[in-house]
């Protein structure tokens, strides 16, 4: 592709996809020489296929996707690499006010804890059973998703079995607002700004930010095809510096609003600047509180400090996909996995010497994955698949 | 054989169903309401499901991939690993497949291929009602203009309608634009 060629990237309406969208709008990718024309779309079936097929030449995507696409993972087989994140963490899990009712009554102790949360989601979960009612349901918005993982991670630690005790479904994130309303899910793990919106309208309560069930989880990434990346590097490289110098810009304090005022656009996510604004700052009301204290971890947008892709994140989200039965550990694909994390690009386009996040997820309770040893932490947990 | 169509669409859907009649397949149903998709496939336990690409709801019909109590079979995505081409055309179409494991596979092309050519025959009938509906719309709007310079020129209909012309012969426009303007300046000086 020469420069002027339109570089055709897709994306899902969140607020995690902030970089990407503040590097095309406010002309970062076109002062390095691209020409990007963003697709909007609705799922992320979509944007894995379109990228697949090379409808797209980049996209703003679930991280867990690139490693689940090229491992071909109950779907065909189609490379898909994680060149940068775009960004770490942005969810949260929320539940209806009668759950959260229930949840502060069975709570042993500090429900902002999200280990005696989850011993009361056991409780209840329980109480339910014995009384012959249905079990609760909880949306998310894929298979392979960091939202899937932490409410499985979470509801595990009390003793729920996700795939027993519970319902899990998955729901496109504007549908999860409704669905909630109408009493189809009793709670969800959506990104941006969704949470933000169920509590606004008064149909939800966020329970716990994503950042409180894992420190820093990788979210959402700016991925190719493995075609793409071994024909233009240097188109990946560019679009990365884009990016980097769009952070600079998202992340200062003083161009906030004009940042939520951009995303606030129909054609981008289309949701009201104020609540944007609100997620962007991290000023999110948990568990029936006001919120006005930001917490800088809800959402880390990809910049130098963070934009790096992990082998070790990679890592620890192929565990996942073993604990939960979406894949059969292997070490052939363990490597797979690790490959589809390739921080090449980032460092050909960042020359700066970064400052890291810290590599390890650092989940609220249970074993780390420091040292990458996958059987023996899948074997510390009581529930889920072993390797 | 068992095949339901996931379709806000009314018409596209009406459409594909006929294609289907019409090649023998007799047992289709429509579901144009996404909430309890699930519930609703899983009740009715199709071999076939057709989406869409533009619905949303295609995330939902990925999870019947995963293994979890709700599942009663597996289900998987019918394109072959190495049918690219398959999938490239179904993705240009914007129609997505997903087929109950075990279905023999040349009956799954011919039913794709049945998919991707309605998909396109609806987005090009959708296309020529875009382009009968805004050339009616024009028209319209070079009536309205024509009748402002027949009123304040004292021209004949055909002279204003020439007037327009090499107006937009001169600027290189359509006459459609021209007429519009026409209209928005007499609405600025009434």
């Amino acid at each position: 592709m020469s420069a002027g060629e339109p570089l055709r990237i897709g994306f899902i309406p969140l607020v995690d996809a902030a970089i990407l969208l503040v590097a095309v709008d406010k002309g970062f990718a076109a002062a390095e020489g691209l020409n990007v024309e963003l697709a909007r779309d609705v799922s992320w079936s979509n944007v894995r296929d379109k990228l697949a097929v090379g409808h797209y030449d980049a996209a703003h995507l679930l991280a867990p996707i690139a490693i689940a696409s090229t491992l071909g993972l109950q779907h065909a087989k189609a490379p898909i690499i994680a060149t940068f994140n775009l960004a770490l963490n942005g969810n949260a899990i929320t539940v209806s006010p009668a759950l959260l009712f229930e949840l502060r009554r069975a709570a042993e102790g500090d429900l902002a804890v999200p280990q005696i949360g989850a011993r009361a989601l056991a409780k209840i979960v329980r109480e339910r059973e014995a009384r012959g009612q249905e079990p609760l349901t909880f949306g998310m918005t894929f298979p392979f998703s960091v939202h899937n993982y932490q409410l499985r991670y979470w509801m595990a630690e009390g003793g729920v079995e996700p795939d027993e005790d519970v319902r899990l479904i998955v729901l496109p994130p504007p549908y999860m607002v409704d669905s909630l309303a109408r009493g189809q899910v009793d709670g969800f793990c959506v990104g941006a700004p969704w949470n933000l919106v169920a509590r606004n309208n008064g149909v939800g309560e966020i329970l716990y930010l994503g950042c409180e069930i894992f420190r820093y989880a990788p979210e959402k990434t700016l991925a190719f095809a493995q075609a793409f990346c071994d024909r233009k590097p240097a188109l990946i490289e560019a679009l990365i510096r884009a990016c980097l110098k769009a952070a600079e810009f998202a992340n200062a304090q003083e161009n906030r609003d004009e940042v939520a005022a951009l995303l606030a656009r129909p054609d981008r996510v289309g949701v009201d600047a104020q609540t944007i604004r609100r997620v962007l700052d991290g000023r999110l009301p948990t568990r029936g509180e006001k919120g006005d204290l930001a917490n800088e971890r809800y959402l880390v947008l990809g910049d130098r400090a963070s934009g790096r892709p992990d082998t070790r994140h990679a890592i620890w989200l192929y565990a996942q996909m073993v604990r939960w039965r979406q894949a059969q550990f292997s070490k052939e694909e363990l490597r797979v996995a690790e490959s589809a994390f390739c921080p090449q690009f980032f460092d050909a386009a960042s020359s700066q010497p970064q400052r890291h996040v810290p590599a390890g997820i650092g989940a609220f309770a249970g074993a780390d994955l420091a040292s990458g040893d996958l059987a023996s932490y899948l074997a510390s947990f009581a529930i889920g698949a072993k390797c | 054989m068992k095949i339901i169509i996931v379709d806000e669409s009314e018409i596209r859907a009406a459409i594909l169903k006929e294609g289907l009649r019409e090649a023998g397949f007799l047992d289709v149903e429509h579901i144009a309401e996404t909430h309890s998709l699930l519930r609703r496939i899983y009740a009715i336990d199709p071999d076939v499901i057709l989406i869409g690409l533009e619905n949303p709801s295609r995330d939902v019909l990925e999870q019947m991939f995963q293994v979890s109590r709700a599942v009663r079979r597996p289900v998987a995505m019918f394109v072959d690993q190495a049918d690219t081409a398959s999938i490239q055309a179904s993705v240009d179409a914007g129609v997505s497949a997903y087929i109950v494991d075990g279905l023999r596979k040349e009956r799954i092309t011919y039913i794709l291929d049945l998919c991707v050519s309605r998909f396109n025959a609806f987005s090009k009938l959708q296309s020529e009602l875009e382009r009968a509906k805004s050339d009616l719309e024009e028209r319209r709007i070079i009536d309205r203009a024509k009748g402002i310079l027949m009123k304040t020129k004292k021209l004949s209909e055909d002279d204003a309608y020439k007037l327009m012309r090499t107006a937009a012969m001169r600027e290189s426009k359509k006459i459609a634009e021209i007429a519009q303007s026409i209209i928005t300046a007499a609405e600025l000086f009434k």
